[in-house]
């Protein structure tokens, strides 16, 4: 059974090569825009961390700024 | 409805819709894996050959797709000036390009046991080679001009998908208009499509697994423009 799946019928290596570059393709893709995603967070949380008191009080108060900060340790604090 | 493309609208959502199209996707890939490689039948001509079509096939669908819908909003960054739609189009390019090499990839691999080699100049492969090149420009004029001269980048990035459109018939079409190695669209919208439902069944759920992929890498890609956006509003506050 396990055989057959993994040779069909002698077309094994080009279904397989196929289907693992495809999924190799998604998980660097997918990788590297979380690494993007990731750092751009990062950035925002130092800037954040960095801003004088009375900016930091009217960035949070601004809707845009609190969808971010949920997803940074700022919000923890 | 411009208004609902709002960074300000949009932020919130977006981070709340990343986990369920995750979890989404993922259940879908696992039921289109077991579907395109054990379940659906082999072809009587291809033998297990065929299976490759379930990768192949929906990666060309979407990379098509998705350039189509750059070029559409591209019209909309040049006739509207909406600069939200410079972002929605940037964060498209990624997924459309990585479909159109695994298209590419995939169904040269399809044609050594198929038509006995690696790649032939068909018309059909040569106008995705040029979709990809269209990618690849796209990709480049942000890369090189967006820190520069960001309204160059919004507008040279647009007009190349403007023109990149004129190739978009030619991939669907090419089959039709020349003889090519490809045989013609067995699944069609107008016309009776002629696959069987056996193999249109994993063909469907690999398409929407592939789609709900690109809506993810979409929906990372849009949020890490407008943090970008963010990050440049905190040094202005």
């Amino acid at each position: 059974m396990i055989y057959e799946i993994l040779n069909m019928n002698g077309y094994g290596v080009y279904v397989w090569s196929s289907f693992v570059f495809t999924l190799v393709s998604f998980s660097i893709l997918y990788s590297v825009i979380k690494i993007q995603l990731n750092k751009e967070l990062k950035v925002f949380e130092n800037k954040f961390k960095n801003l004088e008191a009375e900016k930091a009080e009217i960035a949070k108060k601004q809707n845009t700024y609190k969808g971010i900060l949920v997803k940074t340790s700022i919000s923890k604090i | 409805m411009l208004n609902y493309f709002n960074p300000s609208n949009t932020l919130k959502i977006i981070n709340k819709l990343q986990k369920v199209v995750f979890a989404l996707f993922f259940a879908v890939l696992v039921l289109g894996l077991v579907e395109a490689l054990i379940l659906s039948p082999e072809d009587y001509k291809q033998s297990d050959s065929v299976r490759i079509m379930y990768v192949h096939v929906p990666a060309a669908w979407i990379s098509l797709g998705i350039f189509t819908t750059i070029s559409a909003l591209s019209f909309g960054i040049l006739i509207f000036k909406n600069k939200n739609f410079s972002l929605i189009t940037k964060s498209l390019a990624p997924s459309g390009f990585v479909f159109n090499i695994i298209a590419l990839v995939t169904g040269s691999i399809w044609g050594k046991p198929t038509w006995g080699t690696w790649w032939a100049w068909d018309a059909r492969i040569t106008s995705m080679l040029l979709l990809a090149i269209f990618y690849l420009m796209f990709m480049l004029s942000w890369k090189i001009f967006e820190q520069k001269d960001k309204d160059k980048a919004i507008k040279l990035s647009s007009y190349i998908a403007i023109f990149g459109l004129i190739n978009v018939p030619i991939v669907k079409f090419s089959v039709d208009w020349w003889s090519t190695l490809h045989q013609p669209s067995s699944v069609n919208v107008l016309k009776d499509t002629t696959i069987h439902s056996t193999m249109l069944v994993p063909l469907g759920i690999m398409t929407a697994a592939f789609a709900l992929f690109s809506l993810l890498i979409f929906l990372m890609k849009y949020n890490t423009e407008l943090l970008k956006i963010k990050n440049k509003g905190l040094d202005r506050l």
